[in-house]
């Protein structure tokens, strides 16, 4: 699937992370900044990424701001923002 | 003996409370798709509540309040939450047996769909409008997947033209509510108090909902677990006293004696029924040991 169109999901309370997706360039691109950076920062790019191939994107810019979400957090909150970019593309 | 004494409100959108929702000592956590949850945020609630169910360990009863199931969002939320086979799906503004057997309907075709046992996946539903307090009786009974109906004062006093008061406004319901579920044999939950600072008058409610037979209470706060347990535990008394009456039954089964007697006087039934409730009770709220 093709991201087309910007979508959030999402928030930037505690134990959150606001996921933002947008329209890439062939590849997987993540912008992260998170309160937890230093010590978990590659495991939160890893589950992002995970997340978008199982759902078949190879292509987005991701824009990702944690704020000390766990990893099924963020696995939902990559969840909802494709089912919402897929909403779009139907649309 | 299941407990539902209490049960939790957690807002469906918030990975905060529902991560820390575990830690607190309530019968069952209620994660909500529905009000507590904007129109704009209802997917980020859904794939949330999911994820939570299956990647996170909690030691209460789950229960999913979801969207009207007669919608596109209901739908998805029950195809989200059933494959989780975690959670009791809890039916918003119940109105009549068919709203309840539509959902049970759309809940049997994911569990063929999804290879799950078929039936398995249980219902509440919450009545919270004229409407349903008059159809309880056949919307208690509508399903066998149904564990429980509910009471949802805010909508219902709302349709009645009136506001929450001291009690008398829900009499008519919560009777109504508590007839259909014990004639089903079912749970009847009563409706949350919102004034989470009115400790006294939170507590004189559920004197009420107990005595009138409630099995247990909706709350929105940890605050509120505490009284409702200990409201619902039966005291030293009680269970003093239940014990003699349990002590009288095994007299008088060891003698042959198909009369039970204690103190000189005979025991009626229902004081067997309620005595053996009581030590239940007392057992699994910890307040006596099991045998």
């Amino acid at each position: 699937m093709e991201v087309k169109r910007t979508v959030v999901s999402g928030t930037l309370e505690s134990s959150d992370i606001m996921i933002t997706l947008e329209k890439g360039n062939g590849t997987i691109e993540i912008e992260l900044d998170s309160t937890v950076m230093k010590q978990f920062g590659s495991s939160i790019r890893q589950v992002i990424e995970e997340t978008l191939r199982e759902q078949g994107i190879d292509s987005a810019l991701v824009i990702a701001r944690d704020r000390g979400a766990l990893d099924c957090t963020i696995r939902a909150r990559v969840q909802a923002a494709i089912a919402k970019a897929q909403e779009e593309n139907a649309a | 003996m299941n407990l539902l004494r209490t049960m939790m409100f957690v807002p469906g959108n918030n990975p905060g409370m529902i991560q820390d929702a575990g830690i607190y000592p309530c019968d069952a956590l209620m994660f909500d798709l529905e009000d507590s949850v904007a129109q704009a945020s209802k997917t980020d609630a859904r794939f949330l509540v999911q994820q939570a169910l299956m990647h996170l360990d909690y030691p209460q009863r789950l229960v999913v309040r979801i969207n009207d199931p007669s919608t596109d969002l209901g739908k998805k939320d029950l195809e989200a939450i059933v494959p989780c086979c975690k959670a009791i799906i809890r039916l918003p503004k119940t109105e009549t047996a068919d709203d309840v057997q539509q959902c049970a309907d759309y809940i049997e075709k994911l569990e063929q769909r999804r290879g799950l046992p078929v039936g398995k996946t249980q219902m509440m539903a919450a009545i919270e409008g004229p409407e349903g307090v008059l159809n309880a009786r056949s919307i208690a009974a509508s399903s066998p997947r149904l564990i429980g109906i509910a009471l949802g004062a805010e909508d219902y006093v709302t349709a009645m033209k009136t506001t929450r008061g001291a009690g008398e406004e829900l009499f008519f319901a919560r009777s109504m509510i508590l007839h259909a579920a014990r004639a089903a044999g079912i749970a009847a939950i009563d409706t949350v108090y919102s004034d989470v600072n009115n400790e006294e008058g939170f507590i004189q409610e559920v004197e009420l909902i107990h005595q009138l037979g409630f099995d247990g209470k909706s709350i929105i706060n940890p605050r509120q677990i505490k009284p409702v347990h200990r409201i619902y535990t039966p005291s030293e008394k009680e269970i003093e006293k239940a014990l003699a009456v349990k002590a009288a039954i095994e007299e008088a089964n060891r003698r042959g004696l198909g009369v039970i007697s204690l103190n000189g006087k005979m025991v009626d039934k229902p004081v067997v029924e309620r005595a053996l409730r009581t030590l239940a009770l007392a057992k699994a709220s910890k307040a006596l040991q099991e045998d």
